[in-house]
């Protein structure tokens, strides 16, 4: 034996194996990545590649059959509820692991742990705020309200078996790709991931407020003027519940504070804070008609959640069909039951209610300790300090420590001011209605096996926190809907501003009472509009006994209220015309105001031209429409002209008027005081402004000409994006128009999320599709199949699958489970 | 001949390494093939780094014709190779045959000096 050159060599070569065994810097473990029988290559499904075959599956109880048709959405035919939610756990974590487990990381605070403390420590921020936010809290308190619920507890031990059955018997080449890209392992699923991924949706919903920008406003401007900045009204909406229906009078009436004017809408303190928030425009749109409204006198819902357009999609589609239900529809990975769908009886869907139910306090503590604050004339000792560890990849663990206060946990503090450079020595205590102990996933359970308007309602009761739109329809005839959640009862302006917290009488005092919230149910038997319908507008008028709060967009609502209350002898082609409808009414309000005010003299020959074609433009935001990057660049610099010079002097975190204010105030008032620029001796108009911001568009216009993006659909961009946000696993630049205030609200990274229609007629006729694919894997070729008919607007019949269809050509493969050990 | 058995003694081991152990059995398998079959060092890692250059490049190759490229395309501009498959399939058996060649020459090791 040549020891030297033995010894050399295998030095050399362990250590080219250690390094192809780790991960180094964004570099994948090459060795373990590549080998063809562990890595990569074993998640690049062959394209035709069967999913028949026969399981045993320890978890259980009877034999059930899952047939997947040609697209991968899979048929489940189980014995019993338990089983079926079982099986669900087992296909979710077989097409979708990777994703369900990565949105219970993001939700528990946990992504530095696999991806690392971020470019500036963001990820890290994120995770922090998430854990001081309460969201484990909030997970876990969900967690024992679930299991107190026999049925709840039951369905999500199985589905939690059935996720973890997966698990267990998954091979090191089956693990997901992102796994392999990221190094790291599943852990076992739980019922509290679950939780947490409800909490999720609490989070990405009802988890954004103006709070802190509102009070660094009110610490700038006049009262006259934040009443012009922030109106409490949109003149143009249409509520939910239409104008001039009657209110019983309030149940709780609300006492304000004897200090709020002098301490509170007075109180001039700004704060620095930078929230981390979910996306704004998570709303959607629903609606349901009346038979009387359709050609073949049965009602017709719609659904279509707007939420970030994700791959892995954020929905799963499936059938589910037990002894006791048969329901279709789109599922949550992570999460047991079908969330948006119909059953053999009715139908129902969601939109986000936008209720603003997450207040800050400002924390009085006795010293740096933060063990004691001022409440109630006394020191008071926090409630609870918990210290929260994070495991940050690559690096060592960070701590924090978080205070409880009577409100909440305390959100931000001089240790932590969320993602804005300054620090702060003021603290703020968070309190959000998601963190109170409720059970959701009752309300989804008990809506598969739904039969007509009462269970419904009985269902909807169990749902506290997102607040949310339930439409509903059925087909006995019966359409209603709820704005359902708990809702604190507010006195008026209460928690728009960031609020005392050294007494209680800032505090909530009551929830609004369940049968106050707005709804409107559409009888037969009396004379009625023929439709219920929701677009996150504000569900009331102001004679509604209380305060709601001003975040609420206008515009999709008006639209499809105005577009319903034409048509007649409506068909499901109907529906999904008006569910994709590019026509942008908020450009119709503003368009005239732009022309009426431009002075096309001052124009040289390139913007007299596009002028000419904003003219022409007929309000549509379809792809290859240039109208719309004309005026989107025109109203952005109308903003900047009008706003600009009164906000650039403050540094403070801000926000901007909403669009809908701005156009509402110029049309009401062509002197709107906000027009002239206090930088300059003269006093601008109108006519100057709009003019300007025109010219100022074309430059922007001609440089979008040369990059080849002044056509809508290039401009805009739609992506549907990887959770990780890597191109390479994305599909870009997809050509769909629409936009924000569009029915078809697709916007860059967000928009319609699953476009369902349902005629409740004997034999159900629905349509669906979303921008994604069954499989997580964008390896399989069923990673992205829906995404380019969801671009085009096309739809793909719904195939509830009988009894009788198991040999129906459409089924592809079979998979038969049965109970035993494998 | 030797040269020959060798290599394909060691694609064979790897292969079936692959299917118990994890990805670094291909070591395992060069390493005790060069051990039992006595070549000069330079040979044995030519067979070591042969067979797992072919092994590789040939499942790859196997893998990503069925799938249509679909995921070697991605993979490939993560890494990145340009998106060329082609390109990802030669990195892949590259890095095996260093294991391979590596683990090879170090069994080789083992014997005396030929004669």
């Amino acid at each position: 034996m040549r020891i030297i050159p033995f010894l050399l060599s295998l030095l050399i070569t362990a250590a080219l194996i250690f390094f192809l065994d780790n991960q180094w810097g964004k570099l994948p473990p090459l060795g373990k990545f590549l080998s063809p029988q562990h890595g990569i290559w074993q998640n690049a499904e062959p394209v035709n590649k069967s999913y028949t075959g026969e399981l045993s599956l320890p978890g259980l109880k009877e034999r059930a059959s899952v047939y997947f048709d040609e697209y991968l959405i899979p048929h489940v035919y189980a014995n019993s509820e338990v089983d079926a939610c079982y099986v669900q756990g087992y296909l979710h974590a077989k097409f979708r692991l990777w994703q369900m487990e990565f949105q219970t990381f993001a939700a528990a605070g946990r992504l530095s742990e696999v991806l690392g403390p971020g470019e500036d420590n963001r990820i890290l921020k994120y995770d922090r705020s998430m854990r001081r936010l309460g969201m484990v809290d909030a997970a876990e308190k969900a967690v024992v309200k679930m299991e107190e619920d026999s049925t709840t507890k039951r369905d999500c031990d199985a589905y939690t078996a059935g996720v973890n059955d997966y698990i267990r018997n998954l091979k090191s080449g089956e693990l997901p790709l992102e796994y392999k890209l990221l190094n790291y392992q599943p852990e076992p699923w739980s019922n509290l991931k679950t939780a947490l991924f409800v909490k999720y949706m609490a989070f990405d919903l009802a988890g954004r407020d103006n709070d802190f920008e509102m009070t660094n406003a009110k610490s700038i401007f006049s009262k006259e003027d934040l009443a012009k900045l922030y109106p409490a009204v949109v003149d143009s909406a249409d509520p939910i519940v239409p104008k001039g229906t009657h209110f019983m009078p309030p149940g709780f009436v609300p006492k304000p504070p004897a200090t709020a004017d002098s301490l509170y809408f007075s109180n001039r303190d700004s704060l620095t804070a930078t929230e981390m928030k979910p996306e704004k425009s998570n709303g959607s749109n629903n609606w349901a008609v009346s038979g009387k409204k359709t050609l073949k006198g049965r009602p017709i819902l719609c659904s279509d959640p707007h939420l970030s357009t994700n791959l892995p999609a954020i929905w799963y589609q499936m059938q589910i069909r037990t002894p006791t239900y048969n329901v279709y529809g789109v599922s949550f990975p992570g999460a047991p039951y079908i969330v948006i769908g119909f059953n053999d009886s009715c139908a129902w869907g969601v939109t986000n209610a936008g209720r603003d139910v997450r207040d800050y306090y400002a924390i009085k503590f006795k010293d740096n300790s933060r063990r004691e604050y001022w409440f109630n004339n006394a020191w008071r000792t926090t409630e609870q300090r918990r210290i929260d560890t994070f495991k940050v990849k690559g690096q060592p663990d960070v701590y924090d420590t978080v205070a409880y206060t009577v409100f909440g946990p305390v959100m931000y503090d001089p240790s932590f001011n969320g993602f804005a450079n300054a620090t702060s020595d003021h603290s703020y205590a968070v309190r959000w209605k998601a963190a109170d102990s409720s059970n959701e996933l009752a309300t989804f359970g008990r809506l598969q096996s739904a039969a007509n308007y009462d269970d419904y309602k009985e269902a909807l009761e169990h749902f506290k926190c997102p607040g949310q739109n339930f439409v509903f329809a059925s087909k006995s005839g019966q359409v209603a809907i709820w704005q359902q959640g708990d809702f604190p009862a507010k006195w008026k302006g209460q928690g728009l501003y960031v609020m005392p917290g050294e007494d209680s009488s800032y505090m909530w005092q009551g929830n609004i009472r369940p049968e106050e919230n707005p709804h409107m149910i559409l009888l037969d038997d009396e004379p009625n509009r023929g439709f219920v319908s929701s677009a996150n507008q504000v569900p009331v008028d102001t004679s509604y006994p209380y305060f709601l709060g001003s975040d609420f967009p206008p515009y999709r609502g008006l639209e499809i209220n105005r577009r319903l209350a034409q048509m007649n002898a409506i068909t499901p082609a109907d529906m999904i015309k008006l569910q994709t409808d590019n026509y942008d009414v908020f450009a119709e309000m503003a368009k005239p105001l732009l022309l009426r005010n431009i002075q096309e003299s001052k124009l040289d020959d390139a913007g007299k031209g596009y002028l000419n074609q904003f003219k022409l433009w007929r309000l549509r935001n379809d792809t290859a429409e240039q109208g719309p990057v004309i005026f989107k660049y025109w109203w952005t610099h109308l903003q900047e002209e009008i706003y600009d010079d009164e906000f650039a002097k403050s540094t403070l975190p801000l926000m901007r008027p909403f669009e809908s204010t701005l156009l509402e105030a110029l049309l009401k008032d062509s002197t709107y005081s906000f027009i002239d620029n206090v930088n300059t001796p003269e006093k601008e108009t109108l006519q100057q402004v709009v003019t300007t911001a025109f010219m100022r568009s074309v430059p922007d216009l001609i440089q979008a000409g040369k990059e080849d993006k002044l056509a809508w659909g290039k401009f805009k961009d739609t992506w549907a994006r990887h959770l990780l946000r890597l191109p390479a696993l994305s599909r870009m630049h997809l050509p769909i128009g629409g936009g924000t205030h569009c029915i078809n609200a697709a916007k860059q990274f967000h928009g319609p999320s699953w476009r369902m229609i349902v005629q409740l007629t004997d034999k159900t006729e629905a349509y669906g599709v979303y921008p994604g694919g069954q499989s997580g894997n964008p390896g399989s070729p069923y990673y992205d199949t829906f995404v380019d008919k969801w671009a085009a607007g096309d739809y793909y019949p719904i195939w509830v699958m009988d009894m009788g269809e198991m040999r129906d050509k459409r089924i592809k493969w079979t998979m038969h489970l049965k109970p035993g050990n494998q | 001949m030797k040269f020959l058995i060798s290599t394909l003694l060691i694609a064979l081991l790897s292969f079936v390494s692959g299917l118990y152990l994890p990805w670094w059995g291909v070591a395992l398998a060069a390493f005790l093939v060069s051990a039992l079959v006595p070549q000069r060092p330079g040979l044995s890692f030519l067979s070591g780094f042969l067979a797992l250059f072919l092994l590789w490049a040939l499942l790859a190759w196997s893998i990503d014709a069925a799938n249509n490229s679909i995921l070697s395309k991605k993979i490939a501009e993560i890494l990145p190779l340009g998106g060329n498959p082609y390109l990802l399939i030669i990195v892949t058996a590259f890095v095996g045959a260093l294991v391979g060649g590596g683990a090879a020459l170090t069994g080789s090791f083992i014997h005396r000096r030929a004669r």
